[in-house]
């Protein structure tokens, strides 16, 4: 108990900027790398960075961490989520996610709208995550009724306390069967506006048509992204409207990711051979609507198999429930996945997707020190995290919900109702 | 025992409903004396499907009484367990498997699930979960909404489902009935229904009734939901007194159902969140003289672990949901073993979800790592009757599956390894000791109607035919 209390404390001083040196030894490392895992590979942490990864390293005053022979990752990826700009999905004035300024019918189309500008690093949903090894996320911007099928822009955040996301902003769109609502009731509208918003955001609309849907703001960022300048996340499921999905990216030159992908299996050479990476929730295998009746467990593995760039993601309650994100991998490998490829999918995969894999997703020497030990092997929900570092700072692995736990494990303890215990 | 008797009974009072009577032409109008609130016109017509003896040998065995026997086997015949030990007879005409390496389970059951009344896919058209059109709809009965199609309950059986309870949703205070199936393909629910058990009856707490009803005349605060679940229990001990003093008006079925409930027939399960109102449902209860079998849900269940144990009320439990409306902020994940923990404490892992039903196992394994962590651990052989003993006591079909002891229906799982994994696969699955599961052979792999001719065109393009 105590030893919380004073790492809290010295947290609390030090804020992010004293990042600790450590040799974590004797671990089995699990790199992300075409190292793959490395046994018995003690990893030095010299400023917050990786500074070696090795056999026998010393390293004079930095802090020594046996990790007896248990897995080290690199902090998991906590997937494409509302983290920190929701806090009880239910109550909307906790929940920040998505904007309509539109009535329900009109279309209000706001790329330019920003999400990263309502993250609150103190949500309580970010320790609840990171006690289970997540140490970043990607904080989506969603479609709602009266916004349009653009949600607006996000970006990654790392849990260490960061007002500020990492890396580039990025563009989420939703096309199929779930945003046709959104575009008067057929996909086909979704084609046609997105054309006109690139149309608009290269001139071709006058700002001042009766037609146009953009803001000046608006119409700069359509540009920014329409011309291949940063990745647009297009949640999509159906096979059909993948394929010209594809074509539709190739011909425009935008820089697409998927995320969904339910019947991505069925056209994974395509996907492939765009160099498009997926984001799935490997779960998921029931035909939820008609745009996935070609679900299966076996999607993660296929898409993978065909040199497709898998990473994994929640398709619901995906900010409360981040910490299953590596049950879903677990699973993709029961399903066929090479382990290392699902470890990947949690680390280098999204980090490489979000253009941020020079700083994290992987053990190698230079990357930030964000990494987690692990009680055996991490895909496996037998499995916990022991102990999550961030810039090599030991995260206190503490949550809102462990200390309601303690507070009733122990209340035999005290003749004084639970409320007064810490 | 006492189920065996209740089923039979059922079965004749069914039986005695059927006789056509003089005042009236429709069947189910029964005379004061055979009165029940249980009659089920629905009757099951579920059978067996018939299967040579099977023999699985060499496994660990977790037989959901709490023991585990490694290197054994399961003798199945007729349906039945016949033996389960590390020595068990193998008939001549028995099919022999090799359970080297593998474990051996009870069935697993579910003891809170929509399949079927929420089918995937989810259109609007197959929307049967709630008769949110009010507050108390006691007269409806899950059953009649199954979509027997649902591709749900086919997944399901490949997570090793064997039985479940098929509830009416939580917008109501009192949503209705629900009923257990056995979860073999079936073009009917009647088919599917679990010979002798009792229904369910659905209840709700706190923001769901008061969310879907707080601007459609009521209950709008949780007094509200009180207020009304005392009505309705007020107007059924009323109703029952009456028929109980020999009247023979009006056949109310709202009623029938309350009453059934607070005479032991109906099983009542109460979607709950939060401690307080679970001790709130737990003085309503003794209020009007019925017994709460299950709180579902029940994020904060941990905090009156020892209160539900006293009280002899299982918790229905996820392992790990939290935050997605307010009064489930304090789930935690430690919420399975501590409520296991309370002396004589009663957890059951539930899915409430398509997706969780294929996992019990895997929820149950998050709850016994979390445990873990905080130095409780929970052995297998023990962890195992979170999903298959326990759901079977509160379902009050115990005394039929969810052990594997020697004259039980033989529900049986074949896993890969050992069941608390996340790559932990069920291998074969049985049900009254047919193998309608098997993940190594696609004969043994049901598809619902729903999904035919799904993939024509790729099939053609594989032919080299249609692009």
């Amino acid at each position: 108990m105590n030893r919380f209390v004073i790492t809290i404390i010295l947290l609390a001083l030090a804020g992010s900027a004293s990042a600790q040196d450590v040799l974590i030894r004797n671990a089995t490392v699990h790199t992300a790398t075409a190292q793959g895992t490395l046994q018995n590979a003690d990893v030095l942490v010299r400023r917050g960075r990786i500074a070696a990864v090795g056999h026998g390293l010393n390293a004079a005053g930095a802090q020594v961490v046996d990790a007896a022979g248990k897995p080290l990752t690199p902090a998991l990826f906590a997937g494409i989520n509302d983290i920190g700009v929701e806090e009880v999905s239910g109550e909307s004035s906790t929940v920040d996610s998505g904007e309509s300024l539109g009535t329900s019918k009109d279309m209000a189309v706001r790329p330019e709208f920003d999400v990263t500008s309502a993250y609150n690093p103190e949500s309580v949903l970010i320790p609840v995550a990171r006690v289970e090894g997540y140490g970043w996320t990607m904080v989506a911007a969603n479609p709602a009724n009266g916004g349009s099928l653009i949600g607006g822009q996000g970006g990654a955040f790392r849990f260490d306390g960061s007002l500020d996301p990492i890396g580039g902003r990025v563009l989420f769109l939703t096309l199929g069967g779930d945003s046709a609502n959104l575009t008067g009731g057929s996909r086909a509208g979704q084609w046609m506006i997105l054309d006109q918003l690139i149309d608009e955001a290269r001139g071709r609309i006058p700002a001042d048509s009766k037609f146009a849907l953009l803001t000046p703001a608006g119409r700069a960022a359509m540009a920014k992204y329409f011309g291949g300048g940063g990745r647009v996340v297009v949640t999509i499921q159906r096979a059909s409207d993948i394929r010209r999905l594809l074509r539709w990216a190739k011909q425009r030159n935008v820089r697409i990711a998927l995320a969904g992908a339910s019947e991505g299996w069925k056209v994974a050479n395509e996907i492939a051979s765009a160099k498009v990476p997926v984001f799935v929730d490997a779960l998921v295998d029931l035909p939820a609507d008609f745009d996935q009746i070609g679900a299966t467990m076996e999607n993660a593995a296929k898409l993978r198999a065909a040199g497709v760039d898998v990473g994994f993601y929640l398709s619901s309650d995906a900010s409360h429930y981040a910490r299953k994100l590596r049950q879903l991998a677990g699973n993709a490998v029961a399903n066929g996945m090479r382990w290392d490829d699902a470890l990947a999918g949690l680390t280098r995969v999204p980090a490489q997707a979000f253009g941020l894999d020079k700083e994290m997703g992987s053990i190698a020497v230079g990357k930030r020190a964000d990494l987690v030990l692990w009680s055996g092997d991490p895909l496996d929900v037998a499995n916990t995290a022991s102990q999550l570092w961030l810039d090599g700072r030991a995260i206190p692995m503490v949550s809102r919900q462990t200390e309601l736990r303690d507070r009733y494990l122990h209340r035999e303890e005290s003749v004084l109702p639970p409320a007064y215990s810490r | 025992m006492r189920l065996l008797l209740t089923a039979a009974a059922a079965t004749l009072l069914a039986a005695c409903a059927s006789q056509p009577t003089k005042s009236t032409s429709t069947a189910t109008t029964p005379s004061a004396k055979s009165y029940s609130f249980v009659a089920d016109p629905y009757p099951s017509t579920y059978q067996r499907i018939p299967s040579p003896p099977v023999v699985i040998t060499n496994a660990t065995v977790l037989d959901g009484t709490g023991r585990r026997l490694d290197g054994a086997g399961v003798l199945m015949q007729d349906g039945k367990i016949i033996a389960v030990g590390n020595d068990v007879a193998v008939p001549t005409d028995a099919i022999r498997v090799d359970g080297t390496g593998k474990w051996i389970t009870p069935g697993i059951i579910d003891i809170h699930s929509h399949l079927g009344v929420y089918a995937s896919p989810g259109v609007s058209a197959n929307s049967d979960g709630n008769e949110a059109t009010a507050p108390v709809t006691a007269q409806v009965w899950a059953e009649h909404s199954i979509w027997p199609q649902d591709p749900g309950f086919l997944t399901a059986l490949a997570g090793g489902i064997t039985s479940l309870q098929i509830l009416p949703g939580s917008a109501n205070l009192i949503g209705g009935r629900g009923v257990t199936l056995k979860n073999v393909p079936s073009t009917t629910y009647q088919a599917m229904k679990f010979p002798g058990a009792p229904w369910g009856l659905k209840m709700a707490c706190g923001e769901n009734p008061k969310r879907v009803y707080g601007q459609k005349g009521g209950p709008s605060t949780r007094m509200g939901n009180v207020a009304g679940y005392r009505a309705a229990f007020a107007e059924a001990a009323d109703y029952m007194k009456k028929r109980k003093g020999g009247d023979t008006g009006k056949r109310d079925l709202k009623e029938d159902s309350l009453a059934g409930a607070i005479n032991g027939d109906i099983r009542v399960h109460i979607h709950c969140y939060r401690a307080d109102e679970m001790a709130t449902m737990i003085d309503l209860a003794k209020e009007f003289g019925f017994r709460i079998s299950a709180f579902h849900h029940g994020v904060e269940a941990y905090k009156v672990a020892d209160r539900l144990a006293a009280e002899g009320i299982c918790g229905a439990l996820w392992a790990d949901w939290w935050g997605f409306k307010m009064e489930s902020f304090d789930g935690i994940q430690e919420d399975i073993v501590m409520v296991d923990r309370a002396k004589n404490g009663c957890a059951i892992v539930h899915s409430d979800s398509e997706e969780g039903i294929q996992r019990l196992n895997q929820e149950a394994a998050k709850a016994m790592a979390n445990g873990r962590r905080i130095g409780i651990d929970i052995p297998p052989e023990h962890a195992i009757r979170w999903i298959t003993a326990n759901p079977a006591k509160a379902m009050g079909i115990d005394g039929m599956t969810g052990t594997l002891e020697p004259g039980k229906m033989a529900d049986v799982v074949l896993w890969n390894g050992n069941p608390f994994s996340s790559y932990a696969q069920a291998e074969q699955v049985y049900i009254d000791g047919a193998r309608l599961y098997d993940r190594h052979d696609p004969k043994r792999q049901p598809k619902s109607d729903f999904m035919l001719g799904q993939d024509l065109l790729r099939n053609d393009a594989k032919q080299g035919g249609a692009r």
